[in-house]
């Protein structure tokens, strides 16, 4: 492969597992401290996506959509976290597959009345429509540069968020000894809330990034969940930190693996492996992902 | 005590009566399109009744189960298909029609399957339990959505394979209804053995304190991988006799939603019961083929209904009719 | 006790009460349209539905001029629950027409359901037609409305080729419909592949693939992705700077109104090749069309066009057979196809597959700004399929 060619696939690459982690970062943060499997995560993504691109041609302000989108779904999240989910975070994982398997049915189904059953349309901003030559004879698109920034900051934030505020250390404290957290007056049901508001919002900020690029149909979640799922399993559960690198291992090795095959006359089924049986090799020797939560 | 249990045996048997008498009602009532729409829905129960093996009594979230129902019914389909074809399998295994040959198989198949995939899967517990298996059917899946010798995505038809012993013709609905009921009634009885014997002891004591049955001195990794194996291989049989009820397979019976609904089948009918699993795949089936005949938004419905079960009635239908403490999960 | 075993009798009995209540129509005529109305592709179910309920409407409310009952199932996607539908609709609602199925997969397994029924129960199929029920596996009773799986992916080999196009690039996703669509093109394009790249059943990032495409300096890009893909795949291709750089050839699979409105205007300038778009200027058509529009508030795309010709279809059939009673004379009527399509010209080949004209078409706006199908020319006139001469059915 050329230089130049194999500088932009990794540039895509690197692209691909920055939106992965946008996805992950909520779903991480919900499991590790919760310690709840949220199969309806790709719902609140599918929920920003379908806000967003209903309140740009109103608004006419992406980023206005933007904003009223996450907070949207946050409200979707609070909503349902009150009504159904809070119950369940002190239930098995059994319960909360089963729980949240009904809410994407739900959410699936409420999208195809108010949407209808076809895919919607939403633009790309024009201020990030165009595009720039980072490799020379291969112009990039800036929106796709606009994702990767959104994904850097996003993944900072939480970073500052975790380990520099109070907040993030009661989330911290919560992973790994709940007891304790509440033992210190915090209440823990409110703390247990806003975490998952936030990781709602993430979704649903991933979605909102997507929806121009991708597709926004009532499908959109379900095969990024998936992607979703195993980036955090191999990042280790609750882990942030683990979630942004192997964001990125998956966004590189999906990448290659569905360019390098044909480039050597296999077939292209390897690549659709080629994310499960990294993480089939993670979890046999680090069953417990590459950087386990303390606890 | 007494009085409650015989409560639940006298609804075990009355259910296994009335689908024991189904087929001869639906005849009489000139209605046999019934007797393959029940068919089809003990073939899952018996799928979620090799599930209920390991989520029920092990304690093990497979979200990866239906893959091995895929391979069970491949192995059926494949073999049938060269037979037709007179072609061999890799270049070197024929195949056959006959049921007796190609169910074990299937079985057989299916429960390597599971043994590889539990070899990797149950070092890891929790989540990443969850989440490897869901891969690892995501895997399977995909190689047979582009394997297209086998028709791929588009599925594979096949004719024949339906004369078990060479002189029982499951092509007559009323026969083969039958060889499933025995089947189940098989798989039950064999799975109520099992789980009273030591070895279901053991598998339950793992669910509850996996640790402590190791500082008994019990291997537990290697008493759940054979559970994990058997269940694969029920589940391989279930697949099997699928692929010779629908005389075509197609990779969408794998795919990771399918396992959804096995897991819904064990939890509706009352899981770690065996017959709770029968009882949810008869609800869930039907309930699944007749809401739609009301509103064609019948998931706005049944997405709620399955959050409500999860949060008011854990233990399922059968959870109704036994007494309160026998059974049922053990955790709360 | 008594509760219990109450409770295990009810499930069972009240099921079947539940379900025991067919209605036989005495004379007249009842359809089972089996099409997928959830999940993601439920936008092509709509259309099926709808051409076909504006098709009865057209004929005066019945069809054959005679009491006319449709059944509408839902796939929900899944082969396993088209069967078991079609077994509904077939063994206790005793329809005599089945139709209406979109994906190969389900149609196939139900076909033998509808076909092997002693009945005689027609499969009147408006969208599928996979290469298993075109050459040797022909069936009297089943016929295709729409076309044979690969003809429009051959119409755009053979455009491409008439273009002059040397070098062509050529992507779908890996499953054997993708395989059979870039088959179908390599049939009539002449020139040289330069790539043929399978990617992921459902994937929706294309930027590796477009880096690579790129980079291989093709003249044109073929390009089968229905659904989703398509969406993503043809925004992202714009997006990329591609689309006036290198042609972008599609089928309408890709390009229809199920998926225009989604991709926007990243799909101006973009070819397909279809068998029917709504600015095919017939008569029939723009009623079609415009009745179409007025009813249900939108362009109706080619699965509502296949749906509604299906429909006249049968109406024409039962008019000159008088009825379905008599199967023999049906299915001659049938295979007249004695109706005016609004495709424009339309026959039966021997294998019950159509034998019709393929067109190219651009994608542009109409007046009122919204994107739709021009049509640029006929690339194929009365186009049969390949699979006919492997068909030994006689008539």
């Amino acid at each position: 492969m050329p230089l130049l060619l194999f500088l932009e696939q990794t540039l895509n690459g690197l692209q691909f597992g920055v939106t992965l982690f946008l996805m992950a970062a909520g779903l991480t943060l919900v499991l590790g401290i919760m310690n709840m499997v949220n199969l309806a995560h790709g719902a609140f993504y599918m929920l920003g996506a379908y806000f967003a691109a209903t309140l740009v041609p109103i608004t006419g302000s992406f980023f206005m959509s933007v904003v009223l989108a996450l907070a949207g779904a946050a409200a979707v999240g609070l909503l349902t976290e009150m009504v159904a989910l809070r119950t369940l975070y002190s239930r098995d994982h059994l319960d909360q597959v089963l729980a949240t398997f009904g809410l994407i049915l739900f959410f699936r189904e409420l999208v195809k009345i108010v949407w209808g059953p076809i895919a919607i349309f939403m633009d790309v901003p024009d201020l990030f429509s165009g595009r720039v030559e980072i490799v020379p004879g291969a112009p990039y698109p800036v929106y796709r540069l606009l994702v990767l920034a959104v994904g850097v900051t996003v993944g900072g934030f939480l970073w500052w968020l975790i380990t520099r505020t109070r907040l993030g250390m009661l989330i911290r404290a919560g992973a790994s000894n709940r007891e304790m957290v509440g033992a210190l007056g915090v209440d823990i049901k409110r703390l247990y809330t806003l975490v998952f508001a936030l990781g709602c919002a993430l979704a649903a900020l991933a979605g909102v990034m997507a929806g121009p690029l991708y597709v926004v149909d009532i499908g959109m979640g379900d095969d990024i969940l998936i992607k979703t799922f195993v980036v955090i399993v191999i990042g280790g559960i609750g882990s942030v930190r683990g979630a942004f690198v192997a964001a990125i291992i998956v966004g590189m090795v999906d990448t290659f693996g569905r360019i390098l095959p044909s480039q050597f006359g296999l077939s292209a089924t390897i690549a659709e492996l080629a994310i499960y049986i990294l993480m089939a090799a993670v979890l046999f020797w680090k069953p417990r992902g590459l950087f386990p939560a303390a606890g | 005590m007494i009085l409650s249990l015989d409560r639940s045996r006298i609804f075990v048997l009355v259910l296994l009566a009335a689908l024991a008498l189904l087929p001869i009602v639906a005849t009489l009532g000139g209605e046999e399109f019934y007797i393959g729409q029940f068919r089809r829905i003990l073939i899952f129960a018996i799928a979620a009744i090799s599930l209920d093996l390991i989520l029920g009594y092990g304690g093990m979230v497979s979200l990866g189960h239906a893959a091995f129902v895929g391979v069970g019914a491949y192995v059926v389909a494949i073999l049938v298909h060269h037979a037709n074809e007179e072609t061999l399998f890799l270049g070197f295994i024929p195949g056959t029609f006959e049921p007796l040959i190609t169910w074990p198989l299937a079985m057989l198949v299916a429960g390597a399957f599971a043994f590889v995939i539990g070899l990797i899967s149950l070092r890891t517990s929790g989540v990443y339990f969850i989440m490897i298996t869901l891969a690892f059917a995501q895997m399977v899946y995909y190689v047979f959505v582009s394997w297209r010798t086998y028709g791929g995505d588009d599925g594979l038809r096949f004719r024949g394979g339906d004369t078990l012993a060479g002189f029982i013709d499951l092509g007559d609905d009323l026969t083969f209804y039958y060889v499933v009921f025995a089947v189940l009634l098989a798989v039950l009885y064999l799975g109520r053995r099992l789980v009273k014997s030591r070895f279901g002891r053991v598998i339950e004591g793992c669910r509850e304190n996996e640790r402590r049955m190791r500082a008994l001195g019990f291997p537990s990794y290697r008493y759940k991988l054979a559970a994990f194996t058997i269940a694969g291989a029920v589940a391989g049989l279930a697949g099997g006799l699928f692929a010779t009820h629908e005389a075509y397979i197609s990779p969408s019976i794998m795919h990771w939603t399918r396992s959804g609904d096995l897991i819904i089948m064990v939890i509706l009918g009352g899981m770690g019961t065996l017959y709770g699993p029968l009882v949810g795949a008869v609800v869930f089936m039907l309930m699944e083929k007749f809401l739609p005949d009301y509103t064609q938004h019948w998931q706005i419905v049944f997405g709620p209904v399955l959050v409500l079960i999860v949060l008011f009635a854990r233990r399922g239908v059968f959870g109704w009719v036994l007494p309160a403490r026998a059974g049922g999960r053990g955790h709360g | 006790m008594k509760r219990a075993a109450f409770f295990a009798a009810g499930a069972v009995a009240l099921s079947m009460v539940a379900l025991t209540a067919p209605s036989h129509a005495q004379q007249g005529v009842k359809i089972g349209l089996i099409t997928t109305l959830s999940g993601p592709q439920a936008g092509t179910g709509r259309e099926m539905v709808d051409g076909f309920n504006l098709g009865i409407k057209h004929a005066g409310g019945r069809l054959g001029n005679m009491p006319t009952e449709v059944l509408v199932g839902d796939d929900q996607f899944r082969p396993d629950t088209g069967k078991s539908v079609a077994e509904r609709m077939v063994q206790r609602d005793r329809v005599d027409i089945v139709t209406g199925v979109v994906f190969s997969n389900i149609l196939l397994a139900l076909s033998d359901t509808v076909l092997k029924d002693r009945r005689g129960v027609f499969l009147i199929n408006s969208n599928a037609a996979p290469s298993q029920l075109s050459g040797a596996g022909c069936d009297r009773n089943f016929f295709s409305v729409s076309w044979q799986n690969d003809n429009v992916h051959e119409a755009m080999g053979q455009h491409m080729t008439s273009a002059g196009v040397k070098r062509a690039y050529l992507m779908a996703p890996n499953y054997p419909a993708g395989k059979d669509a870039l088959t179908g093109v390599k049939r009539y394009f002449k020139g040289e592949v330069v790539g043929e790249v399978y990617t992921q059943l459902g994937q929706t990032d294309y930027a590796a693939e477009l880096a690579a495409l790129r980079a291989a300096r093709p003249e044109a890009v073929y390009f089968f992705y229905p659904g989703g893909m398509g969406i993503a795949f043809v925004r992202q291709y714009a997006q990329a700077g591609l689309v006036q750089q290198i042609p972008l050839f599609g089928p309408s699979f890709s390009l229809d109104q199920t998926i225009l409105p989604g991709i926007g205007d990243a799909a101006l300038g973009v070819y397909a090749s279809t068998y029917w778009s709504e600015k095919l200027q017939n008569p029939g058509n723009e009623k079609f069309v415009r009745d179409f529009e007025a009813e249900y508030k939108r362009i109706p795309s080619p699965y509502a066009a296949q749906s509604y010709d299906t429909a006249m279809l049968i109406d024409s059939a039962l008019k000159q057979s008088g009825g379905i009673a008599n199967k023999d004379k049906f299915r001659d009527a049938v295979r007249a196809a004695n109706f005016t399509s609004i495709r424009g010209p339309f026959k039966f080949n021997k294998n019950h597959m159509p034998i019709q004209n393929y067109y190219l078409t651009q994608i542009a706006k109409d007046q009122q700004g919204r994107l739709v199908m021009d049509l640029k020319g006929v690339i194929f006139a009365s186009h049969a399929d390949v699979y006919a001469s492997e068909c030994k059915m006689k008539w």
